[in-house]
């Protein structure tokens, strides 16, 4: 009986193991070949640096990398106070109307969001597509993501501080900032971290609403793989993984459940 | 009475204060463009492109609304053709990742739980990868020169058979579909099968239920929640992806994505590419409609 259980543990671990392989394996690749002394991505020749040297020589590929911090940061700013806001809405005052808006852009095909902007940008607020409307619009897909995070956050809390606060003559804004603000100011963080690492990642929305006019790292990266295969892909493929890892592992550190995603 | 009175209009007040902005800003950039997308569907296209205008200064422009679009749509079957093949695409991807995640998310919840975190930590950083270097990292891994080309054409040249183009190919546009979205099925099934309780496969067991019956009729009908939540993560993506068949599938891998996004940037006919998104966006709809049911019919029975 116990070397069966055993044995059955086991099958489950090579199954586990198999798909953290499939997860991994891909990836671990990408970073390998960005260190090999060959234009190839087909066997190791050698150690070399020369891709990231590359790189940095790259005036499109620098000029799209200082675009993507940008937006980043203006997008992921504004979609974290938006996005705390609706997350408190719809907490507190359950506003159906609201939470439809925020989780549709979430849940929708990312296509339909790009060319739906597309076209209003165009057709209704005769915008040039550039720099704002890609940061219109990655505002607009990231404020569901902090208002998940957020609104989860103050499921988790016992309703009957808000209570006693009220009791003792607190006004709703005192309530808020001594309160309700501090309780959720680690999913509040978490929730900027993520909204900037999608902004940085995002292709699909970008690709509809950046025009010609502004180039972001994934679009650039799109652009050079849709003509060939180079390590210089490779390079910036692993320094963009290292940036948004790093980002990834502070935001689980501040709020672990950021993990549980729907929580 | 004094005080409840007194408190009214500052609560009042803080409602539209949290409210108003998110709730205007996505007025204006979801509602407003859903809406244009609905009504750019009826509409002409514009001589050089984008939409013709309602009221021309030609009168003899067509001008004004029109079904023409839709009806466009149905007479050429290969565009519902391509809408069936975005749907069966769609459901073996969701297949493959519920048979890659659910044996990953049994293990995950069946762990000590100090080692849970890590292990769903695990299964979450591939995404702190963007989706293109996701996709890239297939097309190095599925080139011809690579490792994986040569050993599957050697064991094929052992039968006899000529060699095969893994790139490019309908096996390269699943194979990167499940990897892009495996995250999506892991992650709800684990947060179902970790909430069982334990105490029910023991009680299986003790009335004489073996391993297979335990699974069978206890763990997998418990968790068709979490099956159904994550079949919904996976399939409603794949159904708009585009990014995906055209770098990693052949000419005949086209899916809706790909043809929505041929008719706004390409061929510049945006009503009939708004036509494809609302036609897109009734799929999608119709699939959670029918998760819902089929997600609300469970919970009555339990």
């Amino acid at each position: 009986m116990n070397s069966k259980r055993s044995r059955r543990g086991l099958a489950l671990w090579a199954g586990a193991l198999a798909a953290y392989a499939f997860l991994y394996l891909p990836l671990l690749i990408v970073i390998v070949y960005s260190f090999n002394d060959s234009r190839l991505n087909a066997e190791w020749v050698g150690f070399t640096w020369h891709w990231y040297a590359v790189l940095l020589h790259d005036q499109d590929m620098l000029g799209a990398a200082g675009n993507s911090l940008l937006i980043a940061t203006v997008a992921s700013l504004s979609a974290t106070v938006l996005g705390t806001m609706a997350g408190i809405a719809m907490h507190r005052y359950g506003m159906k109307v609201l939470t439809f808006m925020v989780m549709t852009p979430v849940a929708m095909p990312e296509i339909l969001l790009g060319v739906s902007l597309l076209l209003f940008f165009i057709q209704v607020l005769n915008l040039t597509l550039g720099m704002i409307s890609v940061m219109l619009a990655h505002i607009t897909f990231s404020i569901g993501f902090v208002a998940v995070v957020v609104r989860a956050s103050l499921g988790g809390l016992d309703e009957s501080i808000f209570e006693a606060a009220r009791d003792l003559g607190a006004t709703p804004w005192k309530i808020f900032r001594y309160i309700t603000f501090p309780l959720i100011l680690p999913a509040v963080v978490a929730g900027a971290l993520m909204a900037f690492t999608l902004s940085l990642d995002d292709f699909v929305i970008t690709f509809f609403t950046a025009g010609v006019g502004v180039s972001t790292l994934p679009l650039r990266i799109y652009s050079m793989i849709k003509i060939a295969v180079t390590p210089e892909v490779n390079a910036v493929s692993t320094l963009l993984m290292l940036l948004t890892l790093t980002i990834m592992i502070v935001a689980s550190r501040i709020a672990p459940n950021i993990l549980r995603w729907r929580a | 009475m004094d005080k409840t009175n007194k408190m009214f209009y500052p609560a009042r007040l803080a409602k539209w204060a949290v409210s108003g902005p998110p709730f205007i800003f996505l007025l204006v950039f979801f509602a407003a463009p859903a809406l244009i997308m609905v009504l750019a569907s009826f509409r002409y296209p514009g001589e050089f492109g984008g939409l013709a205008p309602v009221y021309p200064s030609d009168p003899n422009a067509l001008h004004g609304l029109t079904l023409e679009t839709y009806g466009f749509f149905f007479s050429d079957f290969i565009y519902t053709e391509i809408f069936i093949k975005s749907f069966m695409v769609a459901f073996a991807t969701t297949l493959i990742c519920l048979a890659v995640a659910y044996p990953l998310a049994l293990l995950i919840s069946r762990s000590e739980k100090k080692r849970r975190d890590l292990m769903v930590l695990l299964v979450v950083l591939p995404f702190a990868s963007s989706f293109l270097i996701r996709i890239y990292a297939w097309m190095i891994l599925l080139g011809p020169q690579a490792a994986l080309s040569l050993l599957v054409n050697s064991i094929l040249n052992l039968f006899g058979a000529g060699p095969v183009q893994l790139l490019f190919s309908p096996f390269a546009v699943l194979v990167a579909l499940v990897y892009v979205h495996l995250p999506f099925m892991v992650l709800p099934l684990y947060t179902n099968l970790e909430k069982h309780d334990p105490a029910l496969l023991d009680a299986a067991q003790d009335l004489g239920a073996n391993a297979w019956q335990r699974f069978w009729r206890v763990t997998f009908p418990l968790s068709l929640p979490g099956i159904f939540s994550g079949s919904v993560l996976v399939f409603i993506p794949v159904l708009g992806m585009f990014a995906i068949p055209e770098l990693l599938g052949g000419t005949g891998d086209m899916l809706i994505g790909n043809l929505i996004k041929e008719q706004f940037l390409v061929t510049r006919d945006w009503p009939f590419g708004s036509t494809l998104s609302i036609m897109l966006t009734l799929m999608v709809l119709a699939c959670v409609w029918l998760a819902a049911k089929l997600g609300g019919r469970r919970r009555r029975h339990e």
